[in-house]
This record gives structure tokens, C-alpha cells and sequence, in this order.
């Protein structure tokens, strides 16, 4: 009897994982709408970029839908921002059909799924995993947002030639592969131009609330001017305890600092004075921008960031190569992908994040970076 | 057929657990090649071998020894980088894959092995959840450390730095570099190669539990006191669990990293050694069958589950307690009875045992 | 000057993680069971508050109380679904369970309360007093000090002194004696929770004050380093919680200015395992004698 009940059990287990196999086997083709599909951080402590990502992207799909031209049907899956759940969610969205890949949000998954579009030759444009790692040795991998380096160096060239300050400071977050990735290439930049970098420190993921010792390193070091490649989020403590003990330096922010003014209860005067590098502004008064504000505000109640932006972006930069490209939703994604990657080396896209766009054959875009300052509030070209 | 019959109850028991085994990797194989699973499974074959063979080595650990870890995941990115270092310069010597894989493996369980020996020592002095904590500092400790560890290779050889990038001669390649990890990782991990690895792990496991090594452990488990009056070596036997349960997630470790182009030191944290701890306690304390399918069931789960979309993590959350709810309390485990009651059998046994093991601990 | 402001730096960040250790040492002393999701109530905890205030704008002293209510109602909710069908399995299982409820209070409340950082307004304003010289102490620092000491203070006369109290103590001593003696060993468990599901929300808005930023995982990362604090400290105990909290938090700060920010934490770890490795069960902890 009880031989019985593990024989029983045994087949029971191996049921259930059958018909888990076939239940994922299932592939509905067919359909008229271009297959696009995306994997990003939709849960957990990174889902705030997936989720902008997500919903940036499925504007423009509406709106493009809605022209009833070319149609997309959009899908994203969850990578809890990790490489291993990256790779399942992408092969998850093979399964689905996909044709033609937005990559990841993040950059370590983003590594991960770019190995794999490239083996499949599935066309992959990520919106914002930054990182030169994402595009090395994959013709068809693009990027939409500004490689770490373009950053990191071009920070270090605005603070040169606008004569910013004297003595730089940076804090940098050293387990996370954007932040240290822009800290590498600034530092080498600002080397080249002969500028002064008298404190250096770092914080992690396990230790981003208290930024007492960084500050009080840069302060003892006479910083005047205080250099922070990351998210918002840590920016905005750290312009909090800056402020709390009386050390005010100029600080400068990359495109990670974007969205720092519309945290919800953020005190917006702390942000006096900000520089930040970044293609895109919420504020900005075009008409693109403020189509896009609006609706994405109307639909999800907040005001989109950068991450929405470039997302937005890439769906249109996709829907501009596949309507010249002539791409149809019946063919194979190796040849949409031969067709992709002729075009986006060739066109050039307007967008929300940048006007006169084109990509290299590295697949990196060139966009140059806006330089902004944050006066009462509110975002202030510094070229004018 | 004698030889078989005069086994005795737990060496059949694990025959019929590597058989089980074999006949699933069979069968996988089968449908694999035959194009009926689909990417998403095909996808995770190695990772559910390396989080199998993580399962089986915390087991060792928790349920054989009895001393609670909470950061077998450093291990395992002790083998993982380790691996993919020794692999990299493996590629300079020689071109067949699985040679280099094979010494990298090799080569990442006993870089693991001598981690593992090293936070073994403070075992000796502590217990309980006091123990734990160390094991989570270490986790921590090794996390850190990779997190500013760059190695790069060029013509003059291997460069090792700490905090910085180094400059690399023309046509040299960071191997290891810093919080970003390993990138453009040879994906020459097999499906088949990870069962291989998986089965030799559950034999040697099979094989000390059921040797006088094995019995001298569990004896230190039941009563150390007792266990030390009769004459048991403590120490040697302590650090001896806590090598070969690091050598294994080692292995692991090696074999996952070469699954992915990709590696970070971040994927190794914490969570990560929670989650075999799930398996384990999961499957049954002691129960090397329990901690494979609790392993395989659990990382397929989040993906299965994907239809749920935005509550995906949350009713992965809600079955994960209500499994724990349903295998550990009396009145729920009948009430789950009729609804899962075979897949149950497994857990059970796993978990009644070590309720044994608590009454004869008390 | 330096050392000093660095020792009021450590001494802020070590009363935070104290704060939490309390509430984390108060479950296990009585329980015996590692309460992972305390780490999710403290965030729960700030949330409550946060809408109150910043919202609804709600004098802090209401989101406070309403916090503390809801936590409390949400802990003794928890240990009756999750925890209490457990009484009778390991240990371990009730830890998994506990994991699983913290990754359960995360999903849920990134659902609710979506993904988007919150910037926590600080319930005791952002000011400064000078001590001496420059050297200047936040506010949040010096309430939650004072919060510290008046709850260690309070919970050591509350066990040692009331009636429940004893019965927690029994509790933690043999349940099965405690049965024995007619004390309700699932009530006094249940309740235990309760003023530990309070702490967390006291501990949740003074975290958030100190360190306003809000997410669905602002809890899981100070809550496994108030666990460290309260095992430093040795678990269980009090007053070891507090001293153990204070003194990681000055470690950190000074492993952070001292010697490198890059491996600050590995520093912290380090120390914690060579003070286990001195004394096996923290400061303060009791000693276990071995029964043969």
C-alpha cells in the first residue's frame, strides 16, 4: 500500500510538471500586430524603472495603434531586475512569438538577454540599460539611452569647460553597474582634463540611507562642487543631509537625477540649484513632451520620467525604421532583424529625449545631453 | 536482485531517489530534443541542476548536521567567479568546451571548499541562531569583497586590483570587474553536464550519510554532548560538513555562471541564500528528495505563474505560506488532503522526521 | 572634532537600527522565532503615517497612533493566519513561513502604493541642536534615543513587573510548563506580537524620518541589520538590543570614515564575528548551559 502512494505521488509530480511544460508550449501566431516584447523590473526594490518603462511604451503603442497603420502588440515580463529571471523572461516571450525585442530596462539582466537576442537574431533596442557591455560584439543590440561612458565623460567635459568648480567630490554607488560605470569613465575624463577630484566615496545598496561620513569627507576636502551618478531616490537624501549640515556645494546629477522633482513629498527647495545632465524634461513646453506628460499622467496618475520617455521613444524609433523598412507582421524575426539593424543605422529619429538622433554600428545612440538647472522648481536649459 | 534486497530501508530509498531522477532527466531529455517543452523550460534546466545541487549541499548543512546557515549563496559565488576566472584562462590553453568547464568546476568547488573551511571555524565556538548570523555576515563579507575586486587579463599576464579598474594592455579583457561581474561569460554550461554534477553530489551525499562519517554527524546533530562522550571528533567532523557542503554550492555555483553571459556579485546576496533555505526546509530537513523537488517546483513556480501578471510575486508569496501552512499544521494538512495530498507525501515524511529530531533534541 | 562628530554620526544611525532590534529581540526573546517580516511591518508602519501626514495632512501625532493601531491589528493578524497554526512545528518552518509573509507584505503594498519612492516628512521637523562648537545632533536623533530608552525601559519593568509579563517570561522559559501553571500560552504569544507589531511602527516613522525614503523595500535591508544589532547585542535581551544597535551603527560609521566606504559592511561584519567569536552569545545575552 504504501508502494502504492509513492508510485501514485511519483506520477502525480511528474503530471503536474508535464502539463506545466505544455501549458508554456502553447504559441498563438497569427495575428496582424508586430510582436514587441520587453523584460524589466515590474516587482521588487527596482520596479519603478520597469514599470515607467512598461507604461511609457504602451502609450506610444496606443498612439501608434490608433493610426491604424503598422500595428504592435506589446508585452512585458517581470526580471525582478536579475539576469537568471531576465533570461526566463525572455525565453518566455519567445514562446510568445516575439519579433522584435526591447531588452531589458536594467543593465545586468540586460547583458544577460542581449547574449540571447543576439544567438536568436531577434532585434533588440533597450531603452535604458546603459552599460558599453550591453552592445559589445552584438550588431543587432541598440541602445536609446546614453552609454555610461558618453555620460561619465561628457559630465566631466560640461564641468571643464562651464568652469563649475575647482574642487570635484563624487559619490558613487559601487554595486551598481550604471553608477560605477559613469564614476570610471568621469574619473578617467577628468584626469585627461587636469580636474581636481579631492574626495572619492561610495555606498551600496545595503547601506543608501545614511551618507553622513561621504558628505562630511567632501565637505573636509573643501569640495565646491559635488558630483552624483545615480537614481534619484539616494540624490534626494543626500541633498537632504547635505542641507541638514549646512554644506552646499554645486551639485551636479546625471539622467538618473531626473525624476527627483516629482518624487511624491519631495521638498522641491532642497533641488535649488541642481545640475543635472538630461535628455529629457517633464517640463519642457513642446508639443511632443506635453502630449506625452498629459496622457501618461491621465492614465497612471504621475508625472512620467526619463525611463518612460526613452521607452516611448523607442517605440516610435521602431515604428519609423518598420514603416520604412516596409517590415509586415508575418515575417520572421531574423529578417525583420536584418532590416532593423539597416535602418537604425542609417535613420534619424526625433524623439521626446533628443532631437537629429542616429546609432552608430556599435549600436550606441548619439544624442547630446542637455545641460539643466533647476530654478524655482522647475528644469532651466543652461545652453540658451 | 539478493544484493538489492539485502539493502536496507534508507540505502533503497535513495536508489529509488537517483532512479527517479534518472528517469526524469530521461524524460526531459526526450521532450527537450523533441521540441516539445518550450524555451521558458528549456531555459531553466541548469539553473533548477545548480539550485538542486544548492539544495542538497544546505541540506547537509541544516538537516544532517543541524546547524542553520544563512549564507550558503557566498559559496556559491566563491565557485561562481572563481569558475569563470579559471575558465577564462582555461580558454587560453585549450578550445574544447568541456575541458574548460570541467576544471572550472573542479577549480571553483575547491576555492569554495577552502571558504567554507574558514567560516567553519567560527562554527565551533557558536550555535543556534548566533551561528546563523555568522554565516550571514560571511555571505555579506564575500558579497563586499567581489564588489571591488577587479581582475583583468593581457599579455603580461593576470592583473589583480582592488577599488580600481586597471589599464589593460592592447587586446586585454576584464575577467571580473567589480559590482558589474563577470560579462561575456561563455555560455557552456549543459543541461546534461548539470545532471551529471547534480548525481555525483547526491552520491557522495548518499554515501557519507550512510557511512560511520555520516551516523558520527548525525550523532552530533542528535546530542553533541553524548556524541562527544563517546569519543566523536567535534571539530573534525563540523568543519568536514561545512567543506563539502561549500565545495558543493561551489560547484553549483561554477555551473550556473557559465549558464549565463552574465554574473554579478549582487545575484548572490541574501536572498538568494534564503531561497535554498526555503527548499530545504520546504523538502523536508534531512530529505535529499524533498530538497530536489521542493528546488525544482519552487523555481519553476514565479515562472508558471506568469499569467498572473501583476501578482505574480504575490500569489507566489501566498502559496508559499500556505504550503508551509498546509505540510506543518495538523488540521490544514487535512484540509489540503484531498487537494494536494500526493505531492504532500513527500514534504510530510521530510518534515516528520525532523519533528523526531526536535523531540529528541528537547 | 572629527572623531566626535563621527561618534554622533554612528550614534544616529546605531539608535535606528536599535529602534528596530527592540522590536526584533522583544518576538524572539518570547517567541523564539526570527520574525523576518518585522522588516515589512516597519514599512507598513511608515506608509500609514506617510498618508496621514502627507496626504491628508494630519497633524503627526494622529499618523502616529493610526500607524501604530494599524501595525499592531496587521501583527496580531499575521501571527493568527501564518504563525499560530505553527505553535507546534519547528522553528524553521515558522521562518519560512515568516520570509514568505515579508515577501507577501512587499507585493502587496507595491500594489497598493505602487513602486514610486515617497519622501517621508519627517514627524519632528528637520532641525538641528548645536552641542558644542559645530558639532550638531538632529532632532530625529535625539527622539528616537529618548524613544529607545523609554521603550527598553518600559518593556523591561513590563516583563519583569506585570502579570503578563511574567507569563512571557514563563513562556520563553518551557512553554509546557507554562501551560501547566494555567497561563494561556497562545494568548501571551499573540500579544507579544501585538507590542512588537508597535514597536515596528514607532521604528517605521522614526526610519522614515531619519531616512526619508519611501518604498514598498525600505524595510528589508535596515531590518536585516537591526537582526545583526540585535544578535550583536545578544538576542532576546533588552537592553542588548540598544547597545547593540548603537554600537553597529558607530562601527559602520566609523569602518565608513576610518578605513573605506567601499568595504564598510565587510568591516561591520567582521567586527560582529570576531565579538561572536569572544563572547558565542552576543554582549548581553544570557549564557546557555548545556544540559547533559
Amino acid at each position: 500500500m504504501r508502494k502504492m502512494k509513492k508510485v501514485v505521488c511519483f506520477g502525480l509530480i511528474s503530471a503536474m510538471m508535464l502539463s506545466a511544460f505544455a501549458g508554456c508550449g502553447k504559441n498563438d501566431s497569427a495575428s496582424a500586430a508586430i510582436k514587441i516584447g520587453g523584460t524589466g523590473p515590474l516587482t521588487g526594490g527596482a520596479a519603478v524603472y520597469g514599470n515607467a518603462v512598461k507604461r511609457g511604451a504602451e502609450i506610444a503603442v496606443e498612439e501608434i495603434n490608433a493610426l491604424g497603420d503598422i500595428q504592435f502588440e506589446l508585452k512585458y515580463e517581470d526580471d525582478t531586475h536579475d539576469a537568471e529571471k531576465a533570461v526566463n523572461a525572455y525565453n518566455s516571450l519567445k514562446d510568445w512569438g516575439v519579433q522584435i525585442s526591447f531588452g531589458s530596462v536594467t543593465t545586468q539582466p540586460c547583458i544577460a538577454t542581449s547574449a540571447d537576442t543576439y544567438a536568436d537574431r531577434i532585434f533588440a533596442l533597450t531603452p535604458s540599460a546603459s552599460a558599453p557591455a550591453v552592445t559589445e560584439g552584438k550588431d543587432n543590440m541598440f541602445q536609446m539611452c546614453f552609454s555610461d561612458p558618453n555620460q561619465g565623460s561628457a559630465s566631466a567635459q560640461y564641468i571643464s569647460d562651464k568652469k563649475l568648480g575647482t574642487k570635484i567630490a563624487v559619490i558613487y554607488k559601487n554595486d551598481d553597474v550604471y553608477s560605477t560605470g559613469i564614476r570610471d569613465t568621469f574619473m578617467s575624463k577628468a584626469k585627461e582634463l587636469g580636474l581636481d577630484v579631492v574626495s572619492e566615496t561610495t555606498f551600496n545598496t545595503d547601506s543608501q540611507n545614511d551618507f553622513s561620513v561621504q558628505l562630511n569627507d567632501a565637505k573636509n576636502a573643501g569640495a565646491d562642487i559635488l558630483f552624483l551618478p545615480m537614481y534619484y531616490e539616494a540624490a534626494a537624501l543626500i541633498l537632504a543631509q547635505a542641507k541638514s549640515m549646512s554644506y552646499a556645494p554645486t551639485f551636479f546629477g546625471v539622467d538618473g537625477m531626473d525624476g527627483i522633482l516629482t518624487l511624491e513629498g519631495f521638498d522641491t527647495s532642497l533641488a535649488e540649484g541642481v545640475i543635472l545632465l538630461t535628455p529629457f524634461s517633464a517640463d519642457a513646453s513642446d508639443e511632443k513632451t506635453v502630449n506625452f506628460v498629459n496622457k501618461y499622467k491621465e492614465k497612471y496618475n504621475e508625472v512620467p520620467n526619463q525611463f518612460a520617455a526613452d521607452a516611448y521613444d523607442c517605440v516610435y524609433a521602431v515604428y519609423q525604421a518598420c514603416k520604412n523598412g516596409k517590415v509586415t507582421a508575418d515575417m520572421s524575426a531574423a529578417d525583420i532583424c536584418d532590416i532593423m539593424i539597416a535602418q537604425f543605422t542609417s535613420m534619424t529619429f526625433d524623439g521626446l529625449t533628443g532631437n537629429g538622433m542616429t546609432w552608430n554600428t556599435k549600436g550606441e545612440v548619439t544624442k547630446s545631453p542637455k545641460g539643466m538647472v533647476i530654478e524655482n522648481g522647475v528644469y532651466v536649459g543652461l545652453d540658451k | 536482485m539478493k544484493a538489492i534486497k539485502s539493502l536496507n530501508k534508507t540505502s533503497k530509498k535513495n536508489f529509488v531517489t537517483i532512479g527517479g531522477l534518472l528517469l526524469v532527466y530521461l524524460v526531459v531529455l526526450v521532450l527537450k530534443n523533441g521540441g516539445i517543452t518550450s524555451n521558458l523550460i528549456n531555459g531553466q534546466l541548469v539553473p533548477i541542476c545548480a539550485y538542486m545541487i544548492m539544495a542538497i549541499s544546505l541540506n547537509l548543512t541544516v538537516g544532517i548536521l543541524g546547524e542553520l546557515s544563512l549564507g550558503h549563496a557566498g559559496f556559491m559565488s566563491v565557485g561562481a567567479f572563481g569558475g569563470v576566472l579559471v575558465s577564462t584562462l582555461m580558454r587560453q590553453v585549450t578550445d574544447s568546451n568541456l575541458l574548460c568547464l570541467l576544471v572550472a568546476v573542479i577549480a571553483g568547488g575547491v576555492m569554495a571548499a577552502l571558504a567554507g573551511l574558514i567560516i567553519g571555524v567560527p562554527v565551533l565556538r557558536l550555535k543556534g541562531d548566533y551561528l546563523a548570523i555568522v554565516t550571514l555576515a560571511f555571505g555579506q563579507i564575500i558579497k563586499s569583497i567581489i564588489n571591488i575586486l577587479y581582475v583583468g587579463l593581457d599579455s603580461e599576464g593576470l592583473h589583480v586590483s582592488v577599488i580600481n579598474r586597471m589599464e589593460l594592455l592592447e587586446g586585454g579583457k576584464m575577467i571580473i570587474s567589480g559590482s558589474m561581474g563577470c560579462s561575456g561569460v561563455r555560455k557552456i554550461s549543459t543541461f546534461t553536464f548539470g545532471f551529471v554534477l547534480l548525481l555525483l553530489c547526491l552520491i557522495v551525499i548518499f554515501n557519507l550519510t550512510q557511512s560511520r562519517t555520516g551516523r558520527a554527524i548525525m550523532a552530533l546533530r542528535d546530542n553533541r554532548i553524548a556524541a562527544e562522550s563517546v569519543g566523536i571528533n567535534v571539530t573534525k567532523y563540523k568543519l568536514m560538513v561545512f567543506a563539502i557542503s561549500a565545495a558543493m554550492a561551489g560547484v553549483a555555483g561554477t555551473l550556473f555562471a557559465h549558464n549565463f553571459s552574465t554574473v554579478a556579485p549582487s545575484k548572490f546576496d541574501f536572498n538568494t541564500s534564503i531561497l535554498v533555505l526555503v527548499f530545504v526546509v520546504l523538502g523536508g530537513l534531512g530529505s535529499m528528495r524533498g530538497s530536489l523537488i521542493a528546488a525544482a517546483l519552487l523555481t519553476l513556480l514565479p515562472e508558471l505563474l506568469r499569467e498572473f501578471s501583476d501578482y505574480r510575486m504575490l500569489v507566489y508569496a501566498i502559496v508559499l505560506i500556505l504550503v508551509m501552512l498546509g505540510t506543518n499544521n495538523p488540521k490544514l494538512k487535512e484540509f489540503f488532503g484531498g487537494l494536494a495530498g500526493k505531492v504532500k507525501g513527500v514534504f510530510v515524511k521530510g518534515n516528520k522526521k525532523t519533528g523526531k529530531e526536535e523531540n529528541a533534541n528537547g | 572634532m572629527e572623531f566626535l562628530s563621527n561618534v554622533i554620526n554612528g550614534i544616529s544611525l546605531g539608535s535606528i537600527y536599535a529602534i528596530i532590534a527592540l522590536g526584533y529581540t522583544m518576538v524572539y526573546g518570547i517567541a523564539k522565532m526570527l520574525n523576518f517580516a518585522h522588516g515589512d511591518v516597519i514599512m507598513v508602519g511608515a506608509y500609514v503615517c506617510f498618508f496621514m501626514t502627507s496626504r491628508y495632512d494630519m497633524p503627526a501625532i494622529v499618523g502616529i497612533l493610526l500607524s501604530v493601531f494599524v501595525c499592531t491589528v496587521l501583527g496580531i493578524v499575521i501571527e493568527r493566519l501564518a504563525y499560530k497554526p505553527l505553535r507546534q512545528a519547528t522553528s524553521l518552518a515558522v521562518l519560512i513561513t515568516a520570509i514568505g509573509m515579508s515577501y507577501f507584505l512587499q507585493n502587496a503594498a507595491q500594489l497598493l502604493w505602487t513602486s514610486n519612492p515617497k519622501v517621508f516628512k519627517s514627524v519632528v521637523g528637520n532641525g538641528n541642536i548645536e552641542i558644542a562648537g559645530g558639532l550638531h545632533i538632529s532632532y530625529v536623533t535625539v527622539v528616537t534615543i529618548l524613544a529607545c530608552l523609554v521603550i527598553m525601559i518600559a518593556l523591561t519593568i513590563f516583563t519583569g513587573k506585570s502579570k503578563m509579563g511574567k507569563a512571557m517570561r514563563a513562556c520563553s522559559e518551557d512553554k509546557g510548563a507554562a501551560q501547566l501553571m494555567g497561563i494561556n500560552v497562545n494568548t501571551t504569544i499573540s500579544i507579544t506580537f501585538a507590542i512588537g507589531s508597535a514597536l515596528a511602527a514607532i521604528a517605521g516613522v522614526l526610519l522614515c524620518s531619519a531616512y526619508p525614503n519611501l518604498v514598498p523595500t525600505t524595510g528589508s535591508m535596515p531590518g536585516i541589520k537591526a537582526f545583526t544589532a540585535a544578535v550583536f547585542g545578544g538576542i532576546g535581551s533588552i537592553p542588548g538590543a540598544l547597545v547593540g544597535g548603537i554600537l553597529l551603527g558607530v562601527i559602520e560609521i566609523f569602518a565608513k570614515a576610518y578605513i573605506s566606504t567601499e568595504i564598510s559592511d565587510a568591516i561591520v561584519f567582521a567586527v560582529l564575528i570576531v565579538v561572536l567569536l569572544v563572547k558565542p552569545t552576543g554582549l548581553l545575552g544570557k549564557k546557555i548551559s548545556e544540559k547533559v
